[in-house]
């Protein structure tokens, strides 16, 4: 899978927890969850969880850690899709 | 880890304390009760010349019993240090509290990721009649 392709399944999961701002408009791949978008910890965590069926992959909480931007998030789901 | 130990290590104490009792706990959900004390200070407030149980009351019992202490008991091997914050809470009131009451809360856990337990929670009165309903959601936090 692209990053495109997974940035596009990932956009329609952030959108849901995100609160409307000018920053979701603009998500891109450098978009911060908790600075950027406003995304509380709670929220996060129904966003790693919502990834993980979309894609059909399992988060550890040391990938979940490092899940704060939607670049970083890319890299952990391109990871976890390799290793399937 | 048996109820006694739950309860005692419960960051609350009166006059915010909504459990009296576990009557069940497993991994996937906690049954337990509390009274509402006629002499519980918001009464003289809530309302003015009618006393009924504030729904924020209600909601904090649910997340008492049904988040805070299945979340400990979760969380028993990591030693819980304390720290819990209501994360979110969507619930529906369906029927009053008066004051004297005794009411019991189910937890049923829709999941604990990442530190976060999420359940659906009901509240029931002495006849058992459903009063009011919450799917409610905590973070357990680390120092």
């Amino acid at each position: 899978m692209t990053n495109e392709e997974i940035i596009n399944k990932l956009k329609p999961i952030i959108v849901t927890y995100a609160p409307a701002s000018e920053s979701l408009d603009n998500l891109n791949e450098n978009s911060d969850f908790i600075k950027d978008l406003n995304i509380n910890s709670a929220n996060l965590v129904d966003i790693v969880l919502d990834v993980e069926e979309e894609f059909g992959i399992t988060i550890d909480n040391e990938s979940m850690e490092k899940m704060l931007t939607v670049k970083a998030s890319i890299d952990v789901i391109s990871a976890k899709l390799q290793a399937k | 880890m048996n109820a006694q130990e739950i309860i005692s290590l419960l960051p609350y104490s009166k006059p915010f304390l909504f459990v009296d009792e576990i009557e069940k706990i497993d991994e996937n959900g906690v049954v337990g009760n509390f009274t509402f004390q006629p002499e519980l200070d918001f009464y003289r407030g809530h309302f003015k010349d009618y006393p009924v149980t504030p729904g924020v009351i209600l909601t904090e019992t649910m997340a008492q019993i049904g988040l805070v202490c299945l979340g400990i008991y979760l969380l028993a091997e990591e030693e819980f240090v304390g720290q819990v914050a209501m994360t979110s809470s969507n619930v529906e009131f369906l029927k009053p509290v008066f004051p004297g009451e005794k009411v019991t809360v189910t937890s049923e856990k829709v999941y604990f990721r990442f530190n976060k337990l999420k359940c659906k929670v009901l509240m029931q009165n002495e006849k058992g009649e459903k009063v009011c309903e919450a799917e409610m959601a905590g973070m357990f936090l680390k120092v």
